[in-house]
């Protein structure tokens, strides 16, 4: 008989290192990338780790040249991927627009830090508009994979590439300093084949078939709309067949929590005790902040008396949820910003205070909360 | 006759340098660096009318240690902010201080394209071989074999190619009017620094053109040195990839003197 | 169970060393944990610290706002911990460091000449670990064996002629505590 292995083969990883090494282990043949806190050290796990494996790592002179590096190795067809925080992000943008209307599979990593400008280097969530609406010119959405854990950093990592190839898109792994500095005990996936073959649009040379072209230039208008169309279907295909969520404790709830990643699972131990008080809350924490899970939004809305969001952000998913709800229940907001972390204290302060209003009538009118830590009024 | 004892001020702080302690790292020579610019701010008397662009780096607060108007530029952008701020207001002394991966990584453009203006700006880069900010990983200057937290075998110059000389690279930018390259690992060194920093100033102040001062700096906390065991290292490592001296002078510079 | 603690010294004394290894030993011995440093651009002196959950069940915030047990080697750590303790936890303190006196009544103090201790045992720097050993025996969280086993097999071997060193200063701290303990 095996020996029993209490750990199941996990071990304490930080964040950002199990996203590099699972990222690898996915079979990564190329990574580029420029350092910037909270996120540094992925770069230096795969600055040791893919030469010692005969990988490609360079370390770009800025985010500019990285992105486009990795554009290059995205068509020539082999699994590449970046990995930043917000400044270098925004720098990244124009590189991105250009990768998403060529089509070619990228994983980017954002570890999200304070802002805007040069802000800290504390956790937010401030990039979700950048992420999932606004990560470059031009209409297109990239697929945003938002972990709340170390174990599933890993496994977004390696979803990731697969969504990547076959969508023949932009897959961000959405992570906050927390995410990226926090060790868990967790279970790495086991190492994968380096791909040997390319697929047979990837820039290899032509020899023996007709010549490739990868480009985002079509001068005339038609031309470019079809393209457009094309790149829309496929984004609606996303839509329909990617979304992906956690629900607990939402069958007899009476408040909705709709937070991710560290904010979803600081809002559980909130959750939890307002459940002990009495209160029936329960929480949804989209996985995929695009596509957005809007199907089960759409269902809980009919049910609970009122929503609160939490985010570290002065409020971005909120506009996505209250798009989502129709206006058939109040939506309420909760957000710290800078670096702040909201701490369970805070967000049991603000289910409590909205269960004892959830007698008032509904008003059937959209509430705005302007600013942060402002809420339930 | 009887022996008088006068009490005489040998130093006093630049007023150009803010009361306030630094952030530095014990024997970092950032810190010297600024008090030589402080000095000669204040020697040249130009105090009131200069404006400092901060990098990104180990010394992005350097605004809060002159007391000079000062600005915060985004990662290796300085010098196109500092081209802002000259073009609308030539009468004012604009100055960046820039590490090497603001100047020679990430803002290769910026400099290159500045000095190739003659952009009458002054440009301090502080060539330390390393990343000092974000802790110690490889600098576009860091020498052939130096390990660093991204290149733990020591830098590969096969794959990463050669440390860049800026100062003998921008030198040959027709735009560039003074570029020299001075260290700061022991009195003499530094006494030419200063002079160099003057210098520098004063090629901005004639509205002679685009100048630059490289200087080789410390960094014991990311190389793993004591501060008096750093300074032989620039001495022995740097000084002789990195050679002391002047890249660029030109005629209108020497007519300067 | 869930145990909620705080690590916090100046940097260099080891405080989030000291939290990463009963992180491994609460690991090891099958518990969920989080561990999360205090992360900041000064690369050195200011002070660290690092939080520790141990518990049985899945960890919801990885931080929190009243640990339930601290461990603080400075005095500016005992100025911004002391007060945050739960009602009731524990708080360790390097007595050796630390010239301020406790001030409250509802929780438990466990003073432990933590830095004179390791001098005593040949190097200041295991003060951490005395002052480890002390809050394990007076936490409860995990069996003081379970520590000591963590240390041995996750120390790195270029470290392994401090293992019988630190065990040492473990089990001191381990002994200093008791008192409290009983
Ligand atoms: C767009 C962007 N990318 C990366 C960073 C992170 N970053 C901050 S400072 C720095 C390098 C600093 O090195 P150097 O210019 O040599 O100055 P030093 O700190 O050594 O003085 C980096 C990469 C950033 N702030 N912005």
């Amino acid at each position: 008989m095996a020996p029993v292995d209490p750990l199941q083969g996990k071990e304490l990883l930080k964040g950002n290192v199990a996203i590099a090494e699972a990222a690898i282990r996915a079979g990564l043949q190329a990574y580029f990338g420029y350092p910037i806190t909270p996120q540094t050290e992925l770069l230096e796990h795969m600055s040791l780790r893919m030469p010692q494996l005969g990988r490609t790592f360079l370390q770009a002179e800025s985010e500019v040249a990285a992105i486009n590096m990795v554009y290059g190795a995205a068509c020539a067809g082999v699994r590449v991927m970046t990995s930043s925080s917000g400044p270098g992000i925004s720098l990244m943008q124009e590189g991105l627009s250009y990768i998403a209307c060529s089509e070619v599979p990228v994983v980017i990593v954002d570890i999200m830090r304070g802002g805007p400008g040069l802000g800290n280097i504390q956790p937010t969530q401030a990039d979700y508009n950048q992420l999932t609406k606004s990560a470059g010119h031009g209409d297109f959405h990239s697929i945003v994979l938002a972990p709340s854990s170390v174990q599933e950093a890993i496994d977004f990592t390696v979803l990731a590439f697969d969504l990547a190839e076959k969508y023949r898109t932009i897959v961000f792994v959405a992570g906050d300093g927390m995410i990226g500095q926090m060790m868990e005990p967790a279970r790495l996936p086991p190492m994968q084949k380096v791909r040997t073959t390319r697929p047979d649009w990837a820039l290899t040379g032509a020899k023996g078939r007709e010549k490739n072209i990868i480009t985002s230039l079509y001068l005339g208008g038609e031309v470019l709309e079809s393209v457009n169309q094309r790149l829309q279907a496929k984004i609606n295909r996303i839509r329909a067949e990617e979304v992906r969520y956690e629900e607990m404790l939402t069958d007899d709830a009476d408040i909705l929590v709709v937070a991710f990643g560290t904010t979803g699972r600081i809002a559980k131990t909130a959750i939890r005790e307002a459940r002990r008080q009495g209160v029936r809350v329960g929480l949804l924490r989209p996985i995929t902040l695009f596509p957005f899970p809007f199907a089960p939004l759409d269902e809980l809305s009919k049910r609970v008396k009122a929503i609160l969001v939490v985010e570290m952000s002065a409020g971005q998913m909120v506009e996505d949820v209250r798009l989502g709800v129709w206006g058939r229940v109040p939506v309420h907001f909760y957000g710290r910003t800078g670096g702040v972390v909201p701490l369970p204290g805070e967000i049991l302060d603000q289910i409590l205070a909205l269960a004892g209003r959830l007698d008032e009538p509904p008003s059937g009118e959209l509430r705005e909360f302007v600013g942060m830590s402002v809420s339930v009024s | 006759m009887e022996e008088q004892w006068v009490e005489q001020v040998v130093y006093q702080r630049p007023k150009s340098l803010s009361k306030v302690p630094t952030h530095y790292c014990p024997g970092c020579t950032h810190g010297l660096i600024h008090k030589l610019i402080g000095e000669v701010i204040d020697e040249l008397g130009i105090r009131e009318r200069t404006i400092a662009v901060a990098p990104v780096g180990c010394s992005v607060l350097l605004y809060n240690y002159f007391e000079l108007d000062g600005a915060e530029a985004a990662h290796g952008r300085a010098p196109a902010m500092a081209t802002g701020l000259k073009r609308v207001q030539p009468d004012k002394i604009v100055f960046t201080y820039q590490g090497d991966g603001d100047l020679a990584s990430i803002g290769m453009a910026e400099i290159v394209w500045a000095a190739t203006r003659g952009e009458n700006i002054t440009v301090f880069f502080i060539n330390n071989a390393i990343y000092g900010m974000t802790g110690g990983q490889m600098a576009p200057t860091s020498l052939p074999g130096q390990v660093t937290r991204s290149s733990p075998m020591g830098r590969d110059v096969e794959m990463t190619g050669m440390p860049i000389r800026m100062a003998e690279m921008l030198a040959e930018l027709p735009g560039a009017s003074y570029v020299v390259r001075r260290s700061v690992h022991d009195i003499r060194t530094i006494k030419e620094s200063k002079k160099a920093i003057r210098t520098a100033f004063r090629v901005q102040m004639a509205g002679a053109g685009f100048s630059l001062v490289e200087f080789l700096s410390s960094c014991p906390t990311n190389w793993g040195l004591t501060p008096y065991q750093s300074l032989d290292w620039i001495k022995q490592n740097m000084v002789p990839y990195y050679p002391l001296g002047d890249y660029k002078v030109a005629d209108i510079v020497k007519d300067l003197k | 169970m869930q145990e909620e603690m705080i690590f916090s010294g100046f940097g260099g004394q080891g405080a989030l060393f000291a939290g990463m290894v009963l992180a491994y030993a609460g690991m090891d011995s099958g518990k969920n944990v989080t561990w999360i440093p205090s992360y900041g651009p000064e690369m050195r002196g200011g002070t660290a610290h690092t939080t520790v959950i141990i518990s049985d069940e899945e960890i919801g915030s990885p931080i929190v706002q009243r640990p339930s047990a601290a461990l603080v080697l400075n005095n500016p750590s005992m100025e911004k911990y002391e007060p945050l303790v739960k009602e009731g936890g524990v708080l360790v303190y390097n007595s050796s460091l630390i010239s301020i006196t406790p001030r409250r009544t509802d929780i438990r103090y466990v003073p432990v000449p933590a830095s004179d201790v390791a001098n005593e045992l040949g190097n200041v720097k295991m003060a951490n670990m005395v002052a480890l050993g002390a809050l394990v025996t007076a936490t409860g969280v995990l069996s003081l064996e379970a520590v000591i086993q963590a240390l041995r097999d996750h120390l790195p071997e270029s470290k392994h002629e401090m293992l019988e060193p630190n065990v040492q200063a473990l089990r001191r701290g381990a002994e200093l505590a008791e008192p409290v303990v009983a």
